[in-house]
């Protein structure tokens, strides 16, 4: 296979606007006659619904949630990046379309992210319009923030709950769409299969995840906005329900699917305090702005941290890093903690955990100043470790955040699969091998309001008078007899261990070898034992209820079943990749001071994974990377 | 620690429901709530019972989705907490505890501690938003909002649309959550063109579904954002001039 990239010609300063002229255009009266199914609801989906119903299309959205606006977007805290450079400190489109690369260590498309730069600041005036509160100065004025990989002041924040100002922004346009007939809305639904027939997307197979049904929705275009995988490690930041199987089942039809092993570990999450733990708590990356981190310098330390002196704690980051000090990209700061801890100097009672002291910022600054920046984070932190972040330092420790990796897609933000798309998290899209912080949300809202409506109507206007696939076809017949299957076989096990236990112990597996650190006897031990454990599962699961029910059980065993395929791509993906860049650490690949060695000679390239069915070996199509305006170097942070 | 559970048990909507005694055993102090729920439904499935239904997502008191009755109060014993953000440290070994749903003929049970509640989504839809069609915004410095404004819309804003404040009232009113919305809005310069119509909108889709306030106040203390009951004073306010001025939801 062939994979076209479609990237326009011409400048990178120019791409976007020369093949915005050249798309073709859907006329407003036919654009009505044309149906498009929007999958999900978080940043990407309710944006692009909204967008699209605006724009006269007749959209279609499903959502497994009880209501769009709990899309995990919502949790997102820290803030949105945009080269508004309201600080007059240098930002420009171009800078963050630098950062972004280089942050990402050379391994995005460069046309996406400057592309993605260039749409950034519209974002800001868009959710200012719909009354987004970002945080303002006393003049009235927007404020920013600077975040790690920065060295411009460029990120806007609602406090810290950023990603809810937004999401409820584009969900409120959303539902005026809704109102004014444009956007049909569906919730409760799940999406387990994409109906396929010539070649092209027709619609999906979901189940109501009330009663059972199993249902058909028929469209011109399918629009996947369903979110990123962490969760395939059981425990990380995402919201419990987040899951692969859009974007798996998709897969398995065809869609390739693009540097699976790219995951991004967040440092400062809680570290786990027990065995019934379920997820971890991020605490926003805005805190190392004033936060410092430390260890003490002495291994298996059991003082007090207010009894450990000065000359005593290790500012690590400050010392390997002095010019980004604390604020050094995700991938950096998680490691060195991970080498702190390997080291025997972590703190807490499991010694999980480095200390994130505000001692001295509470100092700089008064507690006041301190509250109206991170209260309601110091307050979550209070809630969940009882202990006062006011008085004694955080414990944080990296955490599975987010999946730069996802479905393969074009400029067009099309997947392998005509007239089906994927956006935001989903799509491998605009991050490399590390996205910067503050950049998912600008990328989310970037495709859904101001890229996506744009490119589908290419893909459609030559379609015009064409009918939608009639549910009763016999690619939806055969597509719902195969979710029924499906569901009906993961009833049938009636095993003894539950579904938590499995995904725990994938979980366990993929954190162990496909982490923070990978190598290649630990990541064909993960192979092995990923496929142990599926096996066991189809024999040994235990699905308690029926189909035609309100079962979360079964909701979870579907979703555990694709981590397990997912798992085993993330893994076969991390050992290819003989090669250290962003997320991704081969162990034999490092310099002596332990730092990341990329091989741009071999890697410059996106893996691209096709399946093959089941245990067969997936194939594997390369996309070369050209970099013609970012130097490509070895990134330093020194 | 182990304790009692007394959990409200409901097949679905139209069944009769009931409280069901369960013993919970080696639940650690660190534990969440809901990590809580998720060790008896553990320990229920490995006897092949059914799991008790309860919903949560974000488990970072943000996404709204969690939210059951414990003890009589929305969320729980802490203030100003959502029940995921509730830990176990709040109770000793042996305690028992009751959890049962969302009380309101606005929220009707769907099963066991499962509610509907797409009537806020209904509220939102009638005129939650301020209309900005995607690309027609003008640059965001255009509209200066002195800082005070803009941290009382964002309080307002913090609203997580989870309906303890629903479940709270004896009237089963939705006025706290409609409040925030349009007080939000109504107090933002973006938000002046739809002002009036915006609150007729609201409160006429609001009593469709919801009881009446007769200002109690208990919305606020169960809050788990703690919005101030003065969000219902800018709700009402506006609705009066809204409708003296004789806007009206077209
Ligand atoms: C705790 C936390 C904090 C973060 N903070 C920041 C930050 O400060 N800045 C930043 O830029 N980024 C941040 N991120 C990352 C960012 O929040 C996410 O990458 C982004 O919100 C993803 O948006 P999305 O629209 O792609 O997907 P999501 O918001 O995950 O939405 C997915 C949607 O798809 C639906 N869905 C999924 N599968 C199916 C299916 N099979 N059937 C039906 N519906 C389905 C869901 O119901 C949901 O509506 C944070 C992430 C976390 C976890
Ligand atoms: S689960 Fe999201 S608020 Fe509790």
């Amino acid at each position: 296979m062939q994979l076209d990239a479609k990237v326009p010609e011409g400048p990178v300063e120019e791409k976007w606007d020369n093949h915005r002229f050249n798309l073709k255009l859907v006329n407003p009266n036919n654009k009505r006659r044309f149906s498009i199914l929007v999958v999900g609801t978080g940043l990407a989906g309710a944006s692009a619904a909204a967008s699209l119903g605006e724009l006269g299309y007749d959209v279609t959205v499903l959502t497994y949630h009880d209501s769009p606006r709990r899309a995990h977007s919502i949790a997102a805290q820290g803030g949105i990046n945009a080269a508004k450079n309201y600080r007059n400190d240098g930002d420009s489109i171009y800078r963050l379309f630098h950062d972004t690369v280089k942050g990402g260590d050379y391994r995005s498309r460069e046309a996406n992210v400057y592309r993605l730069a260039q749409v950034s600041n519209a974002i800001i005036d868009q959710a200012t319009a719909q009354g987004v509160p970002f945080a303002r100065e006393y003049g009235g004025l927007l404020d920013n923030r600077s975040f790690g990989g920065a060295q411009v002041s460029r990120t806007f924040y609602a406090r810290g709950q950023t990603g809810q100002q937004l999401l409820l922004g584009a969900y409120q346009a959303m539902m005026r769409q809704v109102h004014a007939g444009t956007v049909s809305l569906h919730n409760r639904i799940e999406v387990l299969d994409v109906v396929i027939h010539d070649g092209r997307a027709r619609g999906v197979i979901a189940r109501d995840l009330l009663t059972g049904e199993i249902l058909r929705y028929s469209a011109h275009a399918v629009v996947l906005a369903t979110g990123g995988y962490s969760n395939a490690f059981f425990l990380s930041t995402n919201a419990k329900m987040c899951n692969a199987t859009a974007i798996w089942r998709a897969h398995r039809k065809g869609a390739l699917m693009a540097n699976p092993c790219f995951t991004q570990i967040h440092p400062t999450c809680l570290p786990q305090s027990d065995e019934t733990q379920s997820k971890l708590t991020l605490m926003s990356e805005s805190l190392r702005n004033d936060g410092r981190v430390w260890v003490p310098q002495s291994h298996d330390e059991d003082r007090h941290p207010d009894d450990i002196p000065e000359s005593e704690r290790d500012y690590y980051l400050e010392r390997m890093y002095p010019a980004f000090g604390n604020l050094v990209p995700r991938d950096i700061a998680s490691r060195a903690a991970k080498r702190m801890i390997d080291e025997n100097r972590g703190v807490g009672p499991l010694k999980n955990g480095v200390y994130l002291d505000f001692a001295d910022a509470i100092a700089r600054l008064g507690t006041d100043r301190v509250a109206e920046r991170y209260g309601n984070l110091f307050d979550i932190y209070q809630r969940i470790t009882g202990e006062d972040p006011y008085k004694v330092p955080m414990r944080i420790y990296p955490a599975p955040h987010y999946t730069m990796g996802g479905l393969w897609v074009d400029y067009n933000l099309e997947t392998t699969i005509p007239s089906l798309y994927a956006i935001g998290e989903a799509n491998f899209s605009d991050h490399g091998a590390n996205r910067l912080g503050a950049s998912a949300l600008m990328q989310g809202l970037a495709d859904g309001y101001f890229v996506l409506p744009y490119t589908i109507g290419d893909g459609l206007a030559p379609r015009l008078g064409e009918q939608p696939l009639p549910t009763d076809h016999e690619a939806f017949e055969e597509a719902a007899a195969q979710v029924r299957g499906r569901i009906e076989g993961l009833l049938a096990v009636n095993g003894s261990r539950t579904v938590d236990w499995f995904h725990r112990q994938l979980g366990r597996i993929l954190w162990d070898h496909c982490g923070m650190s990978r190598n290649q006897p630990g990541l064909e031990k993960a192979i092995t034992e990923i496929k142990a454990l599926r096996e066991e599962f189809y024999t040994d699961v235990n699905v308690t209820g029926q189909n035609e029910d309100y079962n979360q059980a079964l909701e979870k065993a579907g979703r555990v079943q694709d981590f397990f395929e997912l798992g085993e791509l993330m893994c076969r993906d991390a050992l290819y990749r003989e090669e250290s860049c962003g997320g991704h650490f081969r162990e034999e690949h490092q310099t002596d001071d332990g730092e990341a060695l990329r091989d741009d000679d071999r890697f410059a390239h996106v893996a691209a994974w096709g399946w093959n069915g089941h245990g067969e070996e997936p194939s594997l199509t390369v996309e070369p990377l050209q970099f013609e305006h970012v130097t490509i170097a070895t990134r330093s942070y020194k | 620690m182990d304790l009692t559970l007394r959990i409200w048990r409901q097949p679905h909507h139209d069944a009769p429901g009931d409280f069901v005694r369960y013993q919970v055993t080696d639940v650690p102090r660190e534990a969440s709530f809901l990590e809580m729920l998720d060790l008896l439904n553990e320990q229920l499935m490995a006897r092949n019972e059914e799991p008790v239904v309860f919903e949560s997502d974000c488990r970072e008191g943000i996404c709204g989705t969690c939210g059951v009755m414990i003890d009589g109060r929305p969320h729980g014993p802490w203030q100003n907490t959502a029940t995921c953000q509730l830990h176990m440290r709040a109770y000793r070994d042996g305690d028992e505890i009751t959890v049962e749903p969302w009380r309101a003929a606005g929220f009707p049970v769907i099963k066991d501690l499962a509610v509907d509640r797409s009537a806020f989504d209904r509220i939102i839809e009638a005129g939650g938003y301020i209309s900005t069609p995607t690309g027609a915004a003008p640059d965001a410095n255009m509209i200066p909002v002195d800082k005070a404004t803009a941290d009382r819309a964002f309080e307002a804003a913090a609203c997580i649309g989870c309906g303890a404040c629903v479940a709270a009232c004896p009237n089963g009113a939705a006025q706290l959550f409609a409040g925030a919305k349009v007080a939000q809005l109504n107090m933002l310069p973006q938000g002046q063109p739809e002002r009036y119509q915006r609150a007729t909108e609201v409160v006429d889709t609001m009593e469709a579904f919801f009881g009446s306030c007769t200002n109690h106040g208990e919305c606020q203390a169960a809050c788990p954002k703690d919005i101030s009951v003065d969000v219902i004073a800018w709700l009402n306010r506006d609705y009066r001039k809204a409708k003296l001025s004789g806007a009206r939801a077209s």
